[in-house]
């Protein structure tokens, strides 16, 4: 008993100094705030989140203190973590996983004053906004890329779960292989998981086994582009540049960059001209980049790359654009039409030329 | 045939080699009558150990003792607390797998995004020559030919000699045992810190060979797998090779059968090894006294001279 | 150093102990803190004050804690009988559909029994999936710490393929996420501006009920003497498959219970992870509280607290989830040493003395 009034003695005397310091202390900085899904460790989705985050503090050392909490269940800890950043003072909280979008928007409700922003999710409010990133643009090239590259005519796509985010990134690079090479085809291996170095590895080797001669991914790990530079075929990095993880094999990587939207949003609640708005941001944003071509690619190709994301930035061209047949022939998008964003938000579907059927 | 037929199966010892390096270890612990549940940190303090001194070193012999040796000192803490201060063993085990994840995560912050050169293949000479076997079994690196020597070392120790005698005999019955004169305390010490040098080791396959790099959390649940095949494997170290053979064939072939594909949810593609697991557990444990036979009497429970 | 046993358990120690361990964590907890370049006081007033100083606080602590503690209790009665557990993780999850589905199924209604329905087949769900490796241990004797583990494995799965494919939002653009429970299939909340739920009532009238049971009830005594002695069970006259039975429904029920309450209180409907693995963490928990209903209370509350302690370090300090882990695995492993002080009184001995007790 005694030393439990002891300690307890401590703290409130060392809690009162403590109040006492933070209160003369007391400096007016925006506080913005990140809840990451993954550790920032992950080399993928979380890290790239966390860059932004970084981007933020160094372009406004002086008036802006970040903070971020990692590795946050969905749920019930999610819940606790957004309302814990919302009363600690926080103007603006970017919550960056699908996971979070209705504790994100119930806690906007709670908190009127504070900002939010949800990653990929499509539930918005006065004080809540979303964004997230047309990766598929950079799929279309990619797969164009990889339709000129391929010997063996199989792609071979690692993919975590059968979501539109991950089954529109299927489509996109199976469209645009096609486009040049149409005898391709897609073996997709689900590996049910974001995140699972060893299992990611084992899916590539599988696919390289049955003859795929580019591996791409959709899950979070270098580990696949590290079985294709061992086993001397070609990869595409996802979410950063993964070079040195197979700079023979990396033809290049989707790069999720979101640094200048985050700085710009916090400029905008800086300035007080924050507003909800919606965001799926490309080529064209920045908030997705390609990284730099492998030297082996010839010159043609890459021209012919770097002519389709032009194209896609100027509008010209449309990773999504008709005729284009579901699966068993029908066609889903007519000539001459492409696909709306609505479409694209749902699709769970799979284009001519992947093997195989989606999870159910 | 045979050009699909090897990599699928080089690809199966690849994803075992951990398992087998933990589940082994862990049959030893477990012999001498120790459960430690903590399986999946101490793999993970080995692997990112590992892979920290081999791109610090860039000396494979030196990140495969290293990581080695940080599963052993994770073990130790648990021997430690387990031993000498008698704490509950499933609870100490499970508090050693949130201590590691962390403490993992904290030494490998700088090792994010580096890479490491992997190990290197070594054939045995002649042997390697051999069509399809040869390639198959004789050119691996020198984890996996560790993992298959220390499997017959466990089985030969237990079998054969009179340390494994020792061994049984503490996790049988360690107030007999203690009454003939060994000491229970520095056995199981003994024990506890051999398996954690074990699944530093499958810790450090991982993150040397399988996938040479680190990231958190990288283990994703392969210790928890080694400790289900302990008890699959009623406690005998070659059943516990196979055990992982099998687990890690089933979840490679599923991955195969997507490929070519075949249609069925992923998620009951996933549960297949976990299934098979529990229908192999209940065929072998119909046996039920070969089963009384293998499992440590004494096992989990703690021990002090004058109880 | 010696361990000595003492010829009882020490009552002084039993609430020493904890106290004991609490402050060797701050201290230790200090040294790493200063290591790490953080004012040590601050952090420990951070990690172990400031998330219980507001009424919201306490609010989330208690319902962080609620799945601990009703897990932690259930599997009081299994371990006390030596019965090992290990799969309230699948248990839960699999009481989580189970109520939750019942909430989908009914996703208009607005029925006042849809709440306790959903609970009710919470526990009904719970109970099954704990059923399934009593059943095998009872049958062919295999054993349940694997088929248990095995199970979570499983039932993870069935979670993922449900969210994935037939229990996905029609509206909900294909995202791997449920339809929200309707407002009848929600747990009211019972402190206003905060997350506060029905569920933390429930816990508090499980603790004495399973209190009860525990001690002054026939089952509470058959679990013990089963669990220190199996063979004076048989000769005691009650066998040993009805406990088998009796625990691990009790400890699968509550975890379903547990589920369900998670799904239908702070989370509001189905998701692909409902657990941040409570069912492993309660095993902790109900060590941590010497498998004792009163003793789960207070070391789920403890560990919920270090949980928010982690969150508000990062958000207040800048420090890594990971030191969270490392912080947790050490708070842990003072406990679990200091229990020793309870059954064991340490003797500080000199050499002369040594060595004629062992002649």
């Amino acid at each position: 008993m005694i030393f439990k009034r002891l300690i307890l003695g401590v703290f409130l005397i060392t809690g009162m100094l403590f109040n006492a310091a933070d209160g003369s202390a007391a400096e007016k900085k925006a506080k913005v705030g990140f809840v990451y899904v993954g550790p920032i460790g992950d080399h993928g989705w979380s890290y790239q989140h966390n860059a932004g985050r970084l981007a933020i503090a160094r372009t406004f050392s002086d008036k802006v203190k970040t903070t971020y909490v990692e590795s946050v269940p969905y749920g019930a800890d999610a819940t606790r973590v957004i309302t814990k950043l919302a009363r600690s003072g926080h103007d603006l909280i970017f919550t960056t996983s699908f996971g979070y979008m209705n504790p994100t928007l119930k806690i906007a409700k709670r908190f009127p004053k504070v900002k939010f922003e949800h990653a990929t999710g499509y539930k918005r409010s006065k004080n809540l906004a979303t964004y997230s990133g047309r990766f598929y643009e950079g799929r279309h090239v990619v797969g164009l890329i990889a339709g000129k590259m391929t010997k063996s005519n199989i792609l071979g796509y690692v993919a975590s779960f059968p979501i539109p985010e991950v089954i529109r990134g299927i489509n996109s690079t199976i469209i645009a292989a096609r486009s040049v090479n149409p005898k391709i085809k897609i073996k997709v291996v689900w590996v049910s998981t974001w995140f699972d170095p060893g299992k990611e590895a084992d899916a590539a080797k599988a696919l390289i086994a049955q003859g795929a001669d580019v591996i791409l991914q959709h899950t979070d790990s270098p580990a696949p582009l590290q079985q294709a530079q061992k086993n001397k075929v070609w990869a595409v990095g996802q979410a950063s540049d993964m070079v040195n993880f197979g700079p023979k094999a990396q033809l290049t990587a989707i790069i999720d960059d979101w640094n200048a939207y985050y700085i710009n949003r916090t400029k905008a609640m800086l300035d007080g001209t924050w507003s909800s708005q919606d965001t799926w941001g490309g080529f064209k944003s920045g908030m997705v980049k390609m990284a730099p071509y492998n030297k082996a690619i010839p010159s043609d190709v890459v021209a012919m790359a770097e002519k389709a994301k032009d194209g896609i930035i100027a509008g010209t061209v449309h990773p999504f654009t008709g005729p284009i047949k579901d699966q068993s022939g029908k066609i889903v998008i007519p000539a001459g039409k492409m696909a709306d964003d609505g479409m694209l938000l749902g699709m769970n579907f799979y284009v001519e030329g992947v093997d195989g059927t989606i999870p159910k | 045939m045979s050009e699909l037929f090897v990599p699928v199966l080089l690809t199966i010892i690849t994803a075992s080699t951990p398992l087998v390096f933990a589940a082994a270890g862990e049959v030893v612990v477990e012999k001498s009558g120790v459960l430690n549940l903590g399986v999946e940190g101490m793999m993970i303090v080995g692997a990112v150990i590992a892979f920290a001194v081999g791109v610090k070193t860039e000396s494979a012999a030196l990140a495969i003792i290293s990581g080695a040796a940080g599963g052993m000192l994770t073990a130790f803490i648990f021997g430690f607390l387990t031993l000498r201060l008698l704490a509950n063993q499933v609870a100490t085990g499970l508090a050693l797998t949130i201590f590691g994840l962390g403490l993992s995560a904290l030494i490998g912050h700088g090792f994010v995004g580096k890479t490491f050169s992997g190990l290197p293949k070594i054939g045995v000479p002649f042997l390697e020559q051999i069509p399809v076997l040869g390639p198959l079994l004789f050119v691996h690196d020198i984890l996996v030919y560790l993992s298959v020597i220390a499997v017959f070392l466990i089985t030969y120790v237990f079998n054969k000699t009179r340390l494994g005698l020792i061994i049984r005999a503490v996790g049988e019955n360690h107030h007999a045992a203690h009454s003939i004169g060994y000491s229970i305390v520095w056995v199981r010490m003994g024990c506890i810190l051999f398996g954690g040098s074990m699944a530093g080791l499958g810790g450090a396959y991982l993150s040397l060979a399988y996938t040479p790099l680190w990231v958190e959390g990288m283990t994703a649940g392969r210790g928890w797998i080694a400790l289900a095949l302990v008890v699959f494997a009623s406690w005998r170290a070659w059943r516990a090779f196979f055990g992982a053979y099998l687990f890690g064939g089933i979840t490679i072939i599923q991955l195969h059968a997507q490929g070519f594909g075949v249609d069925i949810a992923s998620q009951f593609l996933s549960m297949l090894p976990y299934l098979a697991t529990i229908v192999v557990l209940v065929l072998i444990s119909n046996n039920s006294s070969r089963m009384m036979l293998n499992a440590p009497a004494d096992l989990g429970k703690s021990f002090h001279a004058s109880d | 150093m010696r361990l000595e046993l003492r010829g009882q358990v020490s009552e002084r120690m039993v609430y020493c102990s904890p106290v004991f361990a609490v402050i060797m964590t701050f201290l230790t907890g200090m040294l790493i803190f200063s290591f790490l370049g953080v004012n040590p006081t601050q952090a420990i007033i951070t990690f172990f004050v400031e998330p219980v100083s507001s009424i919201d606080g306490v609010a989330e602590l208690c319902v962080k804690a609620t799945p601990l503690v009703l897990i932690a209790i259930g599997l009081s009665f299994c371990f006390r009988a030596n019965i090992w557990n290990i799969g309230a993780e699948g248990q839960l999850t699999i009481g989580a559909l189970a109520g939750g589905g019942l909430g989908l199924l009914f996703f208009n209604s607005s029925s006042q029994f849809l709440m306790p329905g959903m609970l009710i087949f919470g526990i009904l769900g719970g109970m099954v999936w704990a059923g399934i490796p009593a059943f095998l241990k009872i049958k062919f004797g295999t054993n349940e710490i694997l088929t248990s583990l095995m199970l979570t494995y499983i039932a993870l799965l069935i979670l993922s393929y449900l969210i994935h494919g037939p229990w996905k939002d029609p509206e909900g653009q294909n995202f791997p996420e449920s339809r929200l429970f309707p407002e009848a299939g929600l747990l009211p909340i019972i402190l206003d501006e905060t997350r506060l739920h029905l569920g933390w009532i429930i816990t508090l009238i499980c603790v004495p009920v399973a209190w009860i049971l525990m001690t002054y009830h026939l089952i509470g005594f058959q679990i013990r003497v089963m669990g220190m002695a199996p063979m004076a069970s048989n000769f005691a006259g009650f066998r040993g498959k009805n406990i088998i039975w009796i625990s691990f429904l009790i400890s699968g029920g509550l975890a379903g219970l547990a589920g369900t309450i998670e799904v239908s209180g702070p989370i509001g409907q189905i998701i692909p992870v409902i657990s941040p693995g409570y069912g492993f963490t309660a095993i902790i928990v109900a060590f941590l509280g010497r498998l004792h209903p009163i003793g789960c209370l207070l070391s789920g509350l403890l560990m919920a607290l270090t949980y928010l302690g982690g969150d508000n370090a990062q958000i207040e300090l800048n420090l890594p989830n990971a030191v969270t882990g490392v912080f947790q695995g050490m708070l842990l492993f003072f406990l679990l040493a200091s229990d020793v002080l309870v059954r064991y009184r340490i003797q500080i001995i000199g050499y002369k003395n040594k060595h004629r007790n062992v002649e």
